[in-house]
């Protein structure tokens, strides 16, 4: 079925594949446990039932998207070793104990606060509970700062030098962890997480609002929302304008794939295209629509300067344009919608029609998924983007392969694919099918879900102050 | 033996993997168990035994992963490849069985992600004792890399050890349920314990007597003086803990099985580590072969002595709040 792929392509599609998976659930959990420790901490300070009934329906849903983030993420701290072998023995003891770092400092936080977090609120009582719940969302934003700081290196990377067995040896770990893109693309990612996160709120919000306009928690989680559209969205356009400053600097040639630039501009009056098909084997936008002289401001610089294209990148050393190019318009198309959105949700505020805006709500339930299509599209065109290499400049894709046979190969990305669609299709279903149902809903499930809960001492004698919970 | 920097590692990696096998264990055994639950409500009940913290226990199979790759990216990177199918494998299990905890309470379709619970259990347990005995077999390295077949993995022996392990994990499984339930379903347990003891403890002696026979070293460190003097504590060890085990099981005691069963782990795991040693990834790469370079374990040596503590003490919180025997009545609607 896969006859003809070497094992080089087949393996760069079967990690493309596991971490396009796997990053849509990080990018919701990363917002979701923030949300959550808000709505907990305003629950605590106000005593508002509204907040309490908000926190119980999104942990729920929080459980089973966290489910699927960890065993998707068990799978990707192993497939550096099984497919990338001669990556993992080079770059090794550079992103490594970053990686172990992010382990230590944020896997066992979330993992070991997750079950207070989801069942302890009776056992431990409020303050604990609290407490067990910061945690988790602090220590899903331990580990994107980890991560990113990783994935930041291997696109600029800095602080080591080459031994002689080919071996990335760090020299300076301040270099290493804050290299020059690291805290760029952190406000970025974190940013994204934080939109995915409001956009799905707030289509849920919305679908709840179309069916009873006076559903208060539809209500309050909507209005929570459209705060984050209006208010987010701008410093995410600001945030990605920034960042791709700095990829202009650091790494000119993923820009030149992101903007279609194949030709250079000696004297200035660079285009920005908004449409074209990028021909790699021509070197040349085809039926390209562009605006003279936009492409300079678009990178800060003035009308006349001039600026290179992929014309001085020897063709070996080129990303694959077609991808970059149209990945990054997804992205970039998205996050315009999302901030027509925010504008819109803020003047049906301002004109006190926010929860009987029919259409606002109808768009909200539209805009819903389009954080993870963002996400991903930016993903696409950061990563493929740094192609033909793992380490930006230093190390090559083909030269980071595991010795292992194609058909291996071809076999697991087969058996990646059956089991994510399948797994992850269920749990995306389930996700959907309790998002359809009030928030006053005692059950989300056909019961609510695992009891987790053991001992001989009733939560009451543990702490006097007990409070139900559900 | 040299102390250094390398070493510690090798110490904490080692730490880190039997922890793992400690704690994911028993819930792994609870999916293996699984079928034999009685009734709906004793199912619920097994896999609500585990569920605040089996993500927590599987994050000690990262750091395993990971930890490896950061301290050892050589061992990591030749082992890997070499054990392809059976990682590849375990992984896919382990996402078949993690997120049936969440599942099987979203669909009318229970049964499917039972299985899935049970299936993957068992996979995954019975990959990780056929790595296990593929690495014990050694593993053939060309340059620095995998220089083996695709299925050199899967020999008559790492199949023995599979099982050992799929036994093993079912006996830990049995006792965590005998320590957290009451009734019918403690003493179901307390009879499968008798008998999942009897085969792990008769699999365990199998896989030692075979382990020499496996490479020239190990014979020479099990049979020859004066390391044999010193290696025989670790039979004696185990006769203690049989002793444990039994008269734990037959006095009606809750937790003594499950902390000799645990022993078991524990002691079986000390005697790879006497095999093994200095070797990383027998026969020919030792712990300073694959070791990074100083700077990266220097580095990743502060967060694991600061962190790990720490980890350990949320670790040992998060299971003193769930302590104590299980409420089927609680929690149903």
């Amino acid at each position: 079925m896969l006859d003809g792929f070497s094992a080089e392509i087949l393996a760069r599609v079967q990690f493309a594949f596991t971490v396009s998976f796997h990053i849509i659930f990080p990018a919701f959990s990363i917002g979701l446990a923030s949300y959550l420790a808000v709505l907990n901490g305003l629950w605590i300070k106000t005593r508002d039932e509204t907040y309490l009934t908000l926190f119980n329906y999104w942990k729920k849903i929080f459980a089973v998207a966290f489910g699927m983030g960890v065993v998707s993420g068990i799978v990707m701290s192993y497939q550096f070793g099984t497919n990338w072998s001669v990556f993992s023995d080079r770059a090794g003891p550079v992103v490594g104990p970053l990686m172990a770092y992010e382990v230590l400092s944020a896997f066992f936080l979330e993992a070991g606060f997750l079950g207070i977090m989801l069942f302890g609120r009776e056992r431990v009582g409020e303050r604990l509970h609290m407490f067990a719940t910061a945690m988790v969302a602090f220590g899903t934003l331990m580990s994107a700062t980890w991560i990113l700081s990783v994935n930041s290196w291997m696109q600029t990377p800095a602080g080591f030098s080459i031994a002689e067995n080919g071996q990335f040896v760090p020299e300076d770990w301040w270099a290493i962890i804050f290299n020059p893109s690291f805290l760029h693309r952190l406000v970025h990612m974190v940013l994204a997480a934080y939109l995915t996160t409001a956009l799905v709120v707030g289509a849920v919000g919305a679908l709840h609002l179309l069916r009873d306009r006076t559903d208060r928690e539809a209500r309050r989680m909507f209005s929570m929302a459209m705060w984050m559209a209006i208010i987010v969205t701008p410093l995410q356009i600001f945030a990605g304008h920034e960042h791709g400053l700095n990829t202009l600097e650091h790494q000119p040639v993923k820009i030149m794939a992101m903007e279609g630039h194949y030709e250079s501009h000696p004297d200035g009056w660079t285009p920005l295209y908004l449409f074209g098909i990028p021909n790699d084997a021509e070197q040349r936008l085809d039926y390209a629509v562009g605006i003279p002289g936009l492409g300079n401001l678009i990178f800060e610089h003035p009308l006349d300067h001039p600026t290179e294209g992929l014309d001085t990148i020897a063709d070996e050393d080129q990303p694959p344009v077609f991808i970059v190019f149209w990945s990054f318009r997804v992205m970039v198309g998205l996050g315009f919608l999302m901030l027509g959105l925010g504008v819109w949700s803020a003047w049906a505020r301002w004109r006190g029609t926010l929860f009987d805006a029919k259409w606002l709500h109808r768009a909200s339930i539209a805009m819903g998924p389009t954080g993870f299509v963002a996400v991903l599209a930016g993903w696409i065109t950061t990563e493929v983007g740094r192609q033909p290499f793992t380490v930006y400049g230093f190390l090559r894709t083909s030269d980071s392969l595991a010795p292992v046979a194609a058909p291996a190969v071809a076999a697991s990305l087969v058996a990646f694919i059956i089991v994510y669609f399948a797994v992850f299709g269920a749990g995306t279903y389930y996700l959907l099918r309790m998002m359809n149902k009030r928030p006053a809903t005692p059950n989300l499930g056909l019961r609510d879900g695992p009891i987790r809960t053991a001992g001989i001492t009733p939560a009451p004698q543990i702490d006097p102050d007990f409070i139900p919970g559900e | 033996m040299v102390f250094d920097l390398a070493f510690i590692w090798a110490g904490l990696i080692a730490f880190a993997v039997l922890t793992y096998v400690v704690l994911d264990g028993f819930d792994l055994g609870i999916g293996i168990l699984f079928p034999f639950g009685k009734s709906e409500q004793d199912r619920d009940l097994m896999m609500n035994s585990v569920a605040p913290v089996w993500d927590g226990n599987e994050t000690w199979l990262v750091l395993g992963g990971g930890g490896l790759f950061a301290v050892f990216p050589l061992a990591y990177a030749i082992v890997m490849p070499a054990l392809y199918m059976p990682i590849t494998l375990m992984l896919l299990a382990l996402v078949f069985r993690g997120v049936s905890f969440e599942y099987r309470w979203r669909t009318k379709n229970k049964g499917l992600w039972d299985a899935a619970f049970f299936g993957g259990s068992v996979v995954a347990a019975l990959c990780q004792g056929i790595a296990l005995g593929a690495l014990v077999q050694g593993i053939e390295i060309d340059g620095r890399a995998y220089g083996g077949g695709w299925f050199d993995w899967l020999t008559p022996f790492s199949l023995l050890t599979g099982f050992a392990v799929v036994v093993g994990y079912g006996l830990l499984g049995a006792t965590w349920l005998i320590y957290k339930t009451e009734h019918e379903i403690q003493i179901q347990m307390r009879g499968y314990a008798w008998w999942l003891g009897a085969v792990t403890l008769g699999l365990i002696g199998l896989v030692s007597i075979l382990t020499p026979f496996q490479g020239p070293e190990y014979f020479q460190r099990w049979f020859n003086l004066p390391t044999s003097v010193f290696v025989m504590v670790v039979p004696m060890l185990m006769l203690a803990l049989t002793w444990a085990f039994y008269t734990g099981l037959n006095d009606g005691k809750d937790l003594q099985p499950f902390l000799s069963a645990l022993g078991f782990f524990v002691v079986s795991f000390i005697g790879i580590g006497i095999s093994f040693y200095p070797m990383m990834v027998p026969p020919s790469l030792t712990i300073w072969d694959a070791a990074a370079p100083d700077s990266s374990l220097a580095f990743a040596l502060v967060g694991a002595v600061i962190l790990i503590p720490i980890i350990l003490v949320y670790t040992a919180y998060a299971y003193w709040v769930f302590r104590g025997k299980m409420d089927p009545s609680e929690g149903y609607h």
